[in-house]
């Protein structure tokens, strides 16, 4: 059995691109600024191979606040900054902390000033990542600001000789209920002992507000940065400009591990203004404009000579991944009891896809001396500066990181291979560089959603019940891969593989493989039965939350008075939340073409934080899980992408959107969890199911195709 | 090539000395630092580059500076008056159009220019520009719902 509990479960082996600037290079960096001018950088400046596997310091989780000063600042003036190490990628976190805080602090949303991400000044609360955010930093914000708020008290409490039960805060302050007299948050910080009360450390136990009585949190606040954006003003990582600042391109390889064998740099290096970095494979240029910069590098691009390696393509993906299985396919335990009665064996297929945020990978990166400070989009704020200490051999507090609120992730932006390149020319250039991919490196030289192999095989008894279950995903992940079902008998594994392209994360991760084959084959096994996919699953469903969400999305669609044949329906547990889709879909026999009508979709993560938010996460996850159910698939021949573009590979547009209706099923009583990934994943195999329903014919790979 | 080039930009003389082959959308984000124009594909799929030109929406990615010789090109930090937005970017702010809010700068231009052009366009016309954009958070729904209050009247009715 796999486990699919604990923080390696919770991210997939992140596959770093480790640059070693050491191995093969002489004991200088030579690199001409202008026409002539040489500068000559020490290696020791540089990195040291890694050892491979070598961990880095931060963690998935982060090590939080120390005390009550390193999660809040409370200004003389009344400001209150909260400090927190996630990010900002659009999917909500900087208005959700921003409630976590004025809820306990008893402060209204606004005075709140969320300074995230800054590796200078913010507690490492981990990655963002795994719908973290809101399972675990909201309740670190919480206890910090709540902790504070006792601090506050305990000041007028000893203020006024005044008992604890005589005084409450509000709207910033401590009221003493006798005498009305009251002392804020802003008194405190301007008090002698300030210093020494803000250096209590945060109690783990430190009773928070009850949900009930929850008056900012629970509330639909908007994002705080809101009118910058629709001003054009605010700088994500792209945007970032500093004095003297270069832009950057790097040489890329013309396929996938392809290795630079020779490369005439004198054509660039002729280039006035243009500056050229040369160290092993890495091959990089600077000047004063993008367009520069591109012109130098077209101009020695066509010189360089590689070293090729035959790669297989997408069409042997499958049979790669299932011929390279760790110790070969499992075998299905029950093979016996398979043998008696109704039972199916099949095989699923899901593809690479992409996350394709809106802004590709870019940094700033300006050094001072031997500091270095990078601007960048990424999930791991601490991650980023570990990786740039080691490869360039320097102590963490020598690198700051910062992460504007950034173009979205949809986990894609784990690792810091970019803000290591834009350091690396900014290095040399002795001025600030700003790299930012293009599209294409975009699609070619970021990470993919692993693609994956399921097999799936279980059989009925005599009732029409599932007698033994037994589901091995091939390469993709373990995420969901335990099934939510009472069955007999189950043995659901995870079994690594030799991936072809460089995988990662990715929303919801392996539970949208894992999800899709699951829910696909319960209808397959549901018409074995001979029974209604509804009425299957409830059969089979003792978790009364899957219950309640799949039951909400079947009433509110009308399941049970449809006789229409493209339906479809599909739910699924991950991450501690709940999700059940039906869908109604059209089909187009003739362009073979498969239009989704309507989508209504129920979801269930707890007690909703910021309901707001939380439809619009819900909703841009049922489109993103549009597309990877009807168009998105990476094509890949010989180590080379063959649809990086957004013209070739299709991500949702407006026309491909349905009729979207959202049930939010609310339960105070229950623990929030985060929800940005969960809603992801019953979009594609309630499709799939449609299709069957309407053709007969059944559904094995994705994207679903007619 | 250098060459000198100018223009009208947000209603002001603008002259500059440049590689008059250089995207537009570059000049403005490195010269000019008017960064709401983003890049995201480099192609003209996306739209997230969208200015206006001459008060029509065009992906900055594929313009050359040098073809805006002459003409008048808006960017979103041109659109609202002084503190007072441009109702349909008060419509996306009121309705927290925006996830990551990459797409937002060229989503807004993009209804804008349609309004400009015919006050009175069509519902289906104004799909049909947003229909060149991307926004991959997907908030499509929101933009639909704006365009649909937006549509033959010029500016934005309130909900109903």
């Amino acid at each position: 059995m796999n486990h699919t509990d604990g923080e390696q479960a919770m991210e997939p082996a992140l596959e770093y691109v480790s640059y070693d600037f050491a191995l093969s290079r002489r004991d200088f960096v030579k690199a001409t600024l202008g026409a002539g001018l040489l500068l000559v950088v020490p290696a020791t400046a540089f990195a040291q191979q890694k050892e491979s596997g070598q961990r880095r310091r931060s963690t998935f989780l982060g090590t939080g606040a120390r005390n009550v000063a390193a999660r809040i600042h409370f200004g003389v003036d009344g400001t209150i900054t909260v400090l927190c190490g996630k990010v900002e990628g659009g999917q909500g976190a900087r208005a959700e902390l921003s409630q976590a805080a004025a809820e306990e602090l008893r402060v209204p949303v606004e005075r709140i000033q969320m300074l995230l991400a800054d590796t200078s000044v913010v507690p490492d609360d981990g990655m963002t990542a795994g719908s973290g955010s809101t399972p675990r930093t909201v309740p670190a914000i919480r206890r910090g600001a709540a902790t504070a708020r006792n601090l506050l008290i305990e000041f007028a409490c000893a203020r006024w000789k005044a008992p604890r039960t005589d005084v409450e805060v509000r709207d910033g302050a401590a009221v003493h209920a006798g005498s009305h007299r009251s002392v804020s948050y802003a008194d405190l910080a301007r008090d002698g002992s300030a210093a020494k009360l803000l250096d209590a450390s945060i109690p783990s136990n430190v009773a928070l507000t009850p949900t009930q009585e929850w008056k900012v949190m629970g509330t639909p606040v908007s994002r705080p940065t809101g009118r910058e954006i629709v001003t054009g003003v605010h700088r994500c990582p792209s945007d970032i400009a500093r004095p003297g600042m270069l832009y950057g391109k790097i040489l890329r390889p013309p396929a996938f591990h392809a290795e630079l064998l020779s490369i005439d740099l004198a054509a660039a290096q002729a280039m006035p203004g243009v500056v050229v970095v040369r160290d092993g494979s890495f091959v990089g240029v600077a000047a004063a404009n993008t367009q520069q910069a591109r012109r130098a590098m077209e101009a020695i691009a066509p010189t360089a000579k590689w070293q090729m390696t035959t790669q297989p393509s997408s069409r042997e993906l499958f049979d790669s991944l299932r011929e390279h299985a760790e110790g070969g396919a499992p075998v299905n335990p029950f093979a016996a009891e398979v043998k008696t009665g109704k039972s199916l064996r099949r095989e699923y297929h899901v593809p690479y896809i992409q996350h394709a945020p809106l802004e590709p990978r870019a940094a700033v990166a300006e050094w001072q001396g031997t500091q270095l400070t990078v601007w960048t989009g990424s999930q791991n704020p601490f991650g980023v500066r570990d990786e740039l200490a080691q490869t360039f051999h320097m102590p963490e507090e020598q690198v700051r990181v910062v992460i504007p609120d950034f173009g979205a992730a949809f986990g894609g932006k784990h690792t810091g291979e970019y803000a290591v390149e834009a350091a690396r020319l900014a290095r040399v250039a002795g001025r600030p560089v700003s790299l930012r991919w293009t599209r294409e490196e975009e699609f070619t030289w970021a990470y993919f959603r692993p693609a994956g192999v399921i097999e799936a095989e279980a059989n009925l008894d005599d009732k029409g019940r599932i007698a033994t279950w037994h589901f091995v995903n091939i390469n993709s992940g373990p995420n969901a891969v335990e099934t939510p079902y009472a069955v007999g008998k189950s043995d659901c594994l995870f079994v690594p593989s030799a991936p072809p392209l460089r995988h990662g994360s990715y929303r919801a991760l392996a539970a949208t493989a894992n999800t899709f084959a699951r829910e696909v084959f319960m209808d397959e096994l549901a018409a074995l039965a001979g029974a209604d996919p509804l009425a299957f699953r409830r059969a089979h469903l003792e978790d009364a939350r899957l219950r309640a969400v799949l039951d909400a999305a079947a009433e509110h669609f009308g399941w049970q008075a449809k006789s229409n044949a493209g339906i479809g329906l599909a739910c699924g547990t991950e991450k501690g939340s709940y999700v059940a889709a039906c869908v109604e879909i059209e089909i187009d026999r003739t362009d073979k073409v498969i239009r989704v009508k309507r989508v209504c979709e129920a979801f269930e993560c707890g007690a909703i934080v910021n309901p707001a938010n939380l439809r619009g996460q819900v909703q841009g996850a049922i489109i993103m899980g549009l597309g990877a159910a009807l168009r998105e698939e990476i094509e890949f021949e010989n180590g080379r992408i063959l649809n990086g573009s957004f013209r070739e590979y299709r991500v949702p547009r407006l026309e491909d959107v349905p009729e979207i209706e959202i049930h939010l099923v609310n339960r105070p009583d229950l623990p929030s969890a985060g929800a940005g990934e969960t809603p992801i994943i019953a979009v594609a195999p309630a499709i799939a199911n449609a299709v069957f329903r309407a053709t007969g014919a059944r559904v094995s790979a994705l994207p679903v195709r007619v | 090539m250098d060459a000198r080039i100018t223009f009208t930009l947000n209603g002001k003389p603008q002259a500059l000395t440049t590689d008059s082959e250089r995207p537009l959308l570059e000049v403005l984000r490195e010269d000019l630092h008017l960064t709401g124009a983003k890049y995201g594909c480099g192609e003209g799929e996306c739209r997230a580059c969208t200015v206006l030109l001459n008060g029509e929406p065009v992906p900055s990615c594929l313009t050359t500076v040098g073809e805006v010789r002459g003409q008048s090109v808006q960017t979103i930090e041109g659109l609202a008056q002084g503190e007072t937005l441009h109702p349909v970017q008060e419509a996306f702010l009121k309705e927290s159009a925006f996830q990551c809010g990459y797409c937002t700068p060229g989503m807004i231009l993009g209804i804008v220019g349609v309004m400009q052009k015919n006050p009175q366009a069509s519902e289906a016309e104004y799909r049909e520009e947003l229909q060149k954009h991307i926004c991959r958070c997907g908030g499509y729904p929101k933009y639909r719902d704006i365009v649909s209050r937006i549509a033959g009247t010029g500016t934005v009715k309130a909900r109903v």
